[in-house]
């Protein structure tokens, strides 16, 4: 075959292909999304877009239809949650049983926020509490030859000066 | 006879291990040297005796000895012979065997690299090292024996599972591992300077290399199980937050913090006990992943064969360990002084911010991870906690930790103020602004997200330069040679894996904003356009592999009717097992993957019908393992070339002091 | 300022609470999902009957009874497993079961039974798996306890045993016949 002649041959192949395939792709885009947030019962660590078990086929054919009858992907979850329960949706949804997952994080950043401002604050001014012997102790290990692997800031130490 | 030797060789280590864990612990208590002294000669030889029994076992599977149990479920005489000696640690007991092995590594590094450690310090080191050998040792001898015979001998063995037989199952495993094992030895430096009472500046010094090291392996043990998820399972994903993965990424994040709050503890004393406490929860949460994995109490792709009475052990295991440690951590954290003073903008306060958000991020992570267990255990229902909660998640707490990564090496140590800030970094400012507004232009689609990762991603790199150009500016020597020379390498480190962070953060951002993912049904000599590229299908023939039987298909990608490259996706049918694989091909580009992979034949009986194909393009995908090996690098380059730091530690002790006095 | 000395004490808080769900884990299998459809009404179908294509069975045709359903095929092999223990059930005439072949060919269903006894009341042909996925089937075999008023109040997956079926089926069967 010469190349020209495959070269329209995959013109054509892809003239053919594009009207169909191209209503095809923005339904195969929606449940590929859909699909990928599910979870399958049958291999439970894979999406329902990837599994190949069987449950999960039909699965997708039912997934399929309920989106070609104009169902909205909420419904279509809603519509396996009712079957199978939240364990379906990778996407755990907000309820009093899962606040602590969702709130959980940003409750901790507020704390942590707050411990640093308070930490920011209170070491402005320095403490005795064991910082020169801390120091002294620092300064002694540089002289000592500051040693075997350790010393992995020496030059930075040495920097110091350069800084302030 | 070998498999005998090795077992035996696994009771001797496990008295070694018994006696390095009590006479040093106590001849540091009567400060007796001789006693002390067992420590290295202790581990020393439990190192010896642990990879004596590594390589028998490693000897079983390389001769294919069925009459080994662990060799007959794992082997098979077809599996080509780095497959046979990677199979050593694809089973339960194989890669607890190398755990040990890693495990006593470790402390065979410490007891060389540690002449010039306190005796006392060194004595309650590997003594600690030797405690966590025990519980290891244990197990794999009363419930997880590798050894154990089978007799009759089987003719044939069951062969490895399929899914390992890759050349990512001879590299991951041993890296991976020997980040999560290499965090006892900051472990041990935290307990044995806990039960000395005594935070001080020796601990934090010696304890920081070994952290760095640790660090490194594991982000690259992490990578490389990332590439292989991405290439292996079809999918063209690199990260699914299976409990698995967070079960390793947990203990990188808490390195992480642990990498930089060390830094504080040893330059300026400060958050003493903060970084003691990392140092525990960063080998804990090693231990806690160890137990995920092994126990059956999250469903993961990764899981071994579980076994309730192997949960009970290391659980128990778990509990004595950190328990133990927190107890001892509660006793005498409260007594350690508080450091030197610092403004609340300064790079002690940076560090902190750096510390709390990768703290919130490793919680979250933990959280989501366990949730399920927690709703199941309190019987209120069951859910999945996937990648969209992770996604919605962590990356807000990432976008504060990365504006950081640009500001903290430019910023002093007491004070940093925000003129001087602002003087260092306005340009860096100004790249990270053009990039994020020409960036995504240039990808052809202007995306919000995408804008925000790629000002991130460019702030860290142009930020990175800029602390490089303001020392190089201010430093007293003439040449430029002898002002790069001037620097230590920790500081190249920081700021080469700080690049790696850049470099992964717009690979993240661009393969995640750019992807074009299609599944088609190609007929043979049909073609399908995917970004600009035409596919064509020239059909599959069958290639008989070495233990399997491959389907190659063949597919042209041609761009302009030039050709830009031939794949070769495979669908491997494995003979022992009757198990199916894919095998993605990839032309891989450093700007981005074409990724083809083969789904299930549609018609005909395979070989000569139509089949379902996914066609990938994924823009910039390789920057993210590339970033990954960047900050490996630069951990590597921290610890690197230890006489030249000598030397420099010399000279620099008259600045030292004066630093330390002012 | 009281507080000062517990804050040392929150890491090792932290662990035992961790541990202690780590440690009910264990006795747990994580890959059993319960079944949302226990408590509600028994999911509607019409299915024929495998031993008489020409007639359909529906859920509404039990009302009245406590009954079981036990999803079963011919290809699987814990049903194999379960089988004896059903075939012994049915002997007792307690309930009636009722078996959903699930996704089969009805003459390797009737084999099946043929070979190796038929505990069913009646048996319906679920050939496109429809009505198993109503009813939120997942692993075949699993069963049902319906009560009188039409309401699922029992999931089982998996293949039955001595033990689930003498200390928790039957005397839930028992229970709901005496209400």
């Amino acid at each position: 075959m010469s190349v020209t002649r495959r070269l329209l041959l995959a013109a054509c192949v892809a003239i053919v292909l594009a009207p169909t395939a191209h209503a095809d792709d923005a339904l195969d885009l929606r449940l590929r999304h859909l699909e990928s947030g599910l979870r399958c019962l049958v291999c439970q660590n894979q999406t329902l877009a990837e599994s190949d078990a069987d449950l999960a086929a039909d699965l997708r054919r039912e997934v399929r239809e309920l989106a070609l009858a104009g169902r909205s992907d909420d419904e279509i979850r809603h519509y396996l949650v009712a079957r199978y329960g939240d364990f379906v949706l990778y996407d755990p949804p907000l309820k009093p049983v899962t606040w602590l997952l969702w709130f959980g994080p940003f409750a901790l950043l507020a704390v942590g926020a707050a411990a640093w401002v308070a930490v920011g604050r209170n070491r402005r001014r320095s403490r005795p509490d064991g910082a020169a012997e801390f120091e002294a102790e620092a300064r002694r290990l540089l002289r000592a030859g500051a040693t075997a692997p350790a010393e992995a800031g020496s030059g930075d130490a040495a920097r110091k000066p350069l800084d302030a | 006879m070998i498999p005998e030797l090795g077992h035996f060789a696994l009771i001797v280590a496990l008295l070694v291990a018994i006696v390095q864990s009590i006479l040093p612990m106590v001849g540091a208590a009567r400060r007796d040297h001789a006693l002390m002294g067992v420590a290295v000669t202790a581990a020393r030889a439990q190192f010896g005796l642990v990879a004596l029994a590594f390589g028998c076992l490693m000897w079983s599977f390389a001769t294919s000895d069925f009459s080994v149990a662990n060799v007959a479920a794992n082997s098979n005489t077809h599996l080509p012979l780095r497959y046979r000696l990677a199979a050593t640690w694809g089973s339960h007991e194989g890669s607890l065997l190398l755990w040990s092995l890693m495990l006593a590594g470790w402390g065979l590094a410490v007891s060389v690299f540690s002449r010039n450690l306190p005796q006392v310090l060194r004595a309650r080191v590997l003594a600690v090292l030797g405690m966590v050998a025990i519980g290891f040792l244990l197990f794999l001898l009363t419930t997880s024996d590798p050894f154990t015979r089978l007799f009759p001998a089987p003719p044939e063995g069951r062969d490895l599972n399929p899914l390992l037989q890759d050349p990512g199952m001879v590299a991951h495993p041993p890296m991976l591992y020997m980040g999560y094992v290499g965090f006892s030895v900051a472990f041990a430096f935290a307990i044995a300077a806990l039960i000395g009472g005594r935070l001080d500046a020796a601990w934090a010094r010696w304890s920081r290399p070994w952290t760095t090291v640790a660090w490194s392996f594991l982000t690259i043990g992490i990578a490389l199980g990332s590439i292989w998820a991405y290439y292996t399972l079809g999918w063209g994903g690199w990260w699914f937050w299976d409990p698995v993965e967070n079960a390793s990424f947990m203990p990188w994040l808490a390195g992480t913090a642990l990498i930089h709050s060390l830094a504080v503890t040893e330059k300026r004393g400060a958050f003493r006990s903060w970084t003691v406490l990392l140092a525990i929860v960063a080998f804990s949460l090693s231990l806690i992943g160890t137990f995920l994995v092994r126990s059956g109490v999250l469903t993961s792709v990764h899981a071994f064969a579980t076994d309730p009475a192997r949960g009970l052990f290391i659980l128990a295991f778990l509990a004595v360990v950190i328990g133990s440690s927190l107890v001892l951590y509660a006793l005498r954290a409260g007594a350690v002084g508080a450091g030197g003073a610092f403004a609340p903008l300064s790079r002690e306060s940076l560090l902190l911010g750096n510390n709390v958000l990768l703290v919130v991020a490793l919680a979250s992570v933990l959280l989501g991870t366990l949730y399920p267990l927690f709703v199941d255990a309190l019987a209120v229902g069951k859910i999945s906690v996937g990648p969209p909660y992770f996604d919605t998640v962590f990356y807000p707490l990432m976008a504060p930790l990365l504006f950081l990564v640009g500001v903290g090496p430019v910023a002093a140590w007491r004070r940093a103020p925000l003129p001087e800030l602002w003087t260092r970094l306005r340009w860096a400012a100004g790249v990270a602004v053009v990039a994020a507004v020409l960036g995504p232009v240039a990808m052809g689609r202007w995306k919000p997200l995408v804008a925000l990762g790629l000002l991130l991603a460019a702030w860290i790199a142009a930020a990175t330069f800029a602390a490089l150009a303001h020392r190089l500016r201010h430093a007293p020597q003439r040449t430029l040679a002898a002002k790069l020379g001037a620097n230590a390498p920790a500081w190249y480190g920081m700021l080469l894996a700080h690049l790696g962070v850049a470099v992964f953060v717009a690979g993240v951002t661009l393969v995640k904003g750019y992807e074009i993912e299609r599944d088609v049904r190609l007929d043979v000599g049909q073609s399908v356009v995917v970004a600009g590229d035409t596919y064509t299908f020239r059909g599959v023939t069958a290639v008989p592999g070495p233990n399997y039987d491959a389907l190659v298909a063949t597919i042209d990608v041609t761009r302009a009717n030039r050709e830009v490259t031939t794949l070769h996706p495979q669908k491997r049918t494995f003979r022992a097992s009757g198990q199916a694989m894919t095998e993605a091909s990839i032309e891989r580009g450093i700007g981005g993957d074409h990724y083809v992979s083969l789904g299930e034949p549609i018609t005909g009986s395979g070989a000569s019908g139509a089949w379902a194909v996914r066609i990938y393009v994924k823009p910039f995908v390789d920057w993210i393992w590339g970033g990954c090996l960047l900050m490996a690098l630069g951990g590597f380059t921290a610890v690197a070339d230890r006489r030249y730091r000598l030397a420099r530690a010399r000279r620099a002790e008259p600045a030292a002091a004066l630093a330390a006095s002012t | 300022m009281t507080l000062k000395p517990l804050r040392w004490l929150i890491p090792v808080v932290v662990f035992a609470v961790i541990a202690g769900f780590l440690y009910a884990g264990l006795f747990r299998d994580p890959r059993e999902v319960p079944s949302p459809l226990v408590g509600k009404q028994a999911p509607a179908f019409s299915l024929a009957e495998l031993h008489a294509p020409d007639r359909h069975l529906s859920p509404a045709d039990m009302r009245g009874q406590v009954w079981l359903l036990n999803v079963w095929a011919s290809w699987c092999v814990s049903c194999r497993e379960e089988h004896p223990l059903l075939v012994a059930l049915a002997k007792t005439e307690l309930v009636p079961i009722i078996g959903l072949d699930y996704k089969d060919k009805p003459g390797d269903g009737r084999a099946w039974l043929t070979d190796n006894g038929n505990p069913y009341a009646k048996s319906v042909m679920d050939t496109d798996g429809r009505a198993g996925i109503d009813w939120g089937v997942y692993g075949v075999p699993e069963t049902f306890v319906v009560d009188r008023a039409g309401v699922i109040r029992y999931k089982q997956i998996g293949p039955l045993t001595e033990q689930a079926l003498k200390q928790t089926i039957l005397p839930l069967v028992r229970r709901l016949q005496a209400s």
